[in-house]
């Protein structure tokens, strides 16, 4: 499948119903979608024929892209039941299979999930004020259970900060490509619906897989 | 959710760090959905797995047709069976109980709920 017809093949899928703030629920858009795991398969061979899971799976996007270049298993878990409610829904109409699991990502260990999955993939939410760090969280419990590699989304702002915490946890990163993003507004005291911010799209991969 | 996932599942309750997996599998609905055979996912799969976890789960939902070991050689055989019980069968209702705490997790509409409330994280 071309880049093309991945992304606009995920232009049907449904959004969230009424997107919880503090959660951070939007959805990626297509366009970031496709070339998210278009280059994951293309240029890094990550997803075809593997096992691939999603963090914060949110409606599925990030899922149905990875089905649709042929993973051989996806699993995908959020903390948000309806969410993954309107996931299930996209994947029948996509007809793909998907496992989720509804888990916060904080509390559980996933300790059962280390060197059964291949690659992650996941836009994580950010952190607001009163939830900072939260992106860390995901990427530190998805480096310690892929076996391969995680794609993720951070704020640019905080790129040397990524950039720090991986060589700390001895992995590789680089970044993919730089891109604007269109986030809903989190903060109740902002006027605007939503902002523009810089995002990073990062590869991070275990130093133990190069041969 | 089908038994690749729930041989991921453990529990997570505070204090509970022992003998909590696998979650025992009862009063389960299962739907068999037929997905395509591929045998060398299959193959590297299996040796991921916690298989006598596996087993025991395979069991409590009236699998019974996996050997207690593992055996050296895939057969093709064995391959079919493996798929239809890891990647066909579905565990669309059921309650998941810890061996050791005896905490309950539901499976709902097919999807395992392993939230906590707060006193218990
Ligand atoms: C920015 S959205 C991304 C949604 C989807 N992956 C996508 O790309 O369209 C972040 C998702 O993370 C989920 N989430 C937030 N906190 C979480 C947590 N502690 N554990 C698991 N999921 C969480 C939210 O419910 C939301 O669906
Ligand atoms: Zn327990």
């Amino acid at each position: 499948m071309r880049l093309k017809e991945l992304e606009s093949s995920l232009q049907d899928l449904s959004g969230f119903d009424e997107p919880k703030i503090t959660l951070e629920q939007y959805c990626t858009t297509p366009h970031l979608a496709a070339r998210m795991l278009y280059t994951a398969h293309s240029v890094y061979d990550d997803i075809e024929s593997k096992v691939v899971a999603d963090f914060g799976c949110g409606c599925g996007i990030l899922s149905i892209a990875s089905n649709l270049l042929e993973s051989e298993f996806n699993m995908a878990l959020d903390i948000d039941l309806s969410a993954l409610k309107i996931a299930q829904k996209n994947c029948s109409n996509y007809e793909v299979e998907v496992d989720f699991v509804l888990a916060d990502i904080k509390s559980d260990s996933l300790y059962q999930w280390k060197n059964k999955v291949d690659t992650i993939v996941m836009n994580p939410p950010f952190g607001t004020k009163t939830d900072k760090g939260i992106d860390m969280i995901f990427l530190k419990k998805a480096l310690e259970i892929a076996t391969t590699s995680v794609y993720s989304l951070h704020k640019s702002s905080t790129r040397e900060h990524i950039k720090k915490k991986a060589k700390e946890w001895n992995v590789d990163c680089e970044i993919i490509a730089e891109m604007k993003f269109d986030v809903p507004m989190m903060y109740k005291f902002h006027k605007k619906k939503s902002v523009d911010i810089e995002v990073d799209f990062f590869r991070f991969s275990k130093k133990e897989s190069r041969n | 959710m089908r038994l690749v996932t729930h041989n991921m599942l453990q529990c997570h309750v505070r204090g509970c760090n022992v003998n909590n997996y696998p979650l025992q599998l009862s009063e389960v609905e299962i739907e068999i959905q037929e997905t395509e055979f591929n045998s060398q996912f299959l193959r590297s799969m299996i040796r991921k797995l916690e298989w006598s976890a596996l087993i025991n789960s395979a069991r409590e939902i009236g699998i019974t047709t996996l050997p207690e070991v593992l055996p050296d050689d895939f057969d093709e055989d064995f391959l079919r069976n493996i798929h239809r019980v890891l990647l066909e069968t579905h565990i669309q209702q059921g309650k998941m109980t810890c061996p050791n705490c005896n905490h309950v997790y539901l499976v709902r509409d097919g999807i395992p709920n392993m939230l906590l409330n707060e006193s218990e994280t």
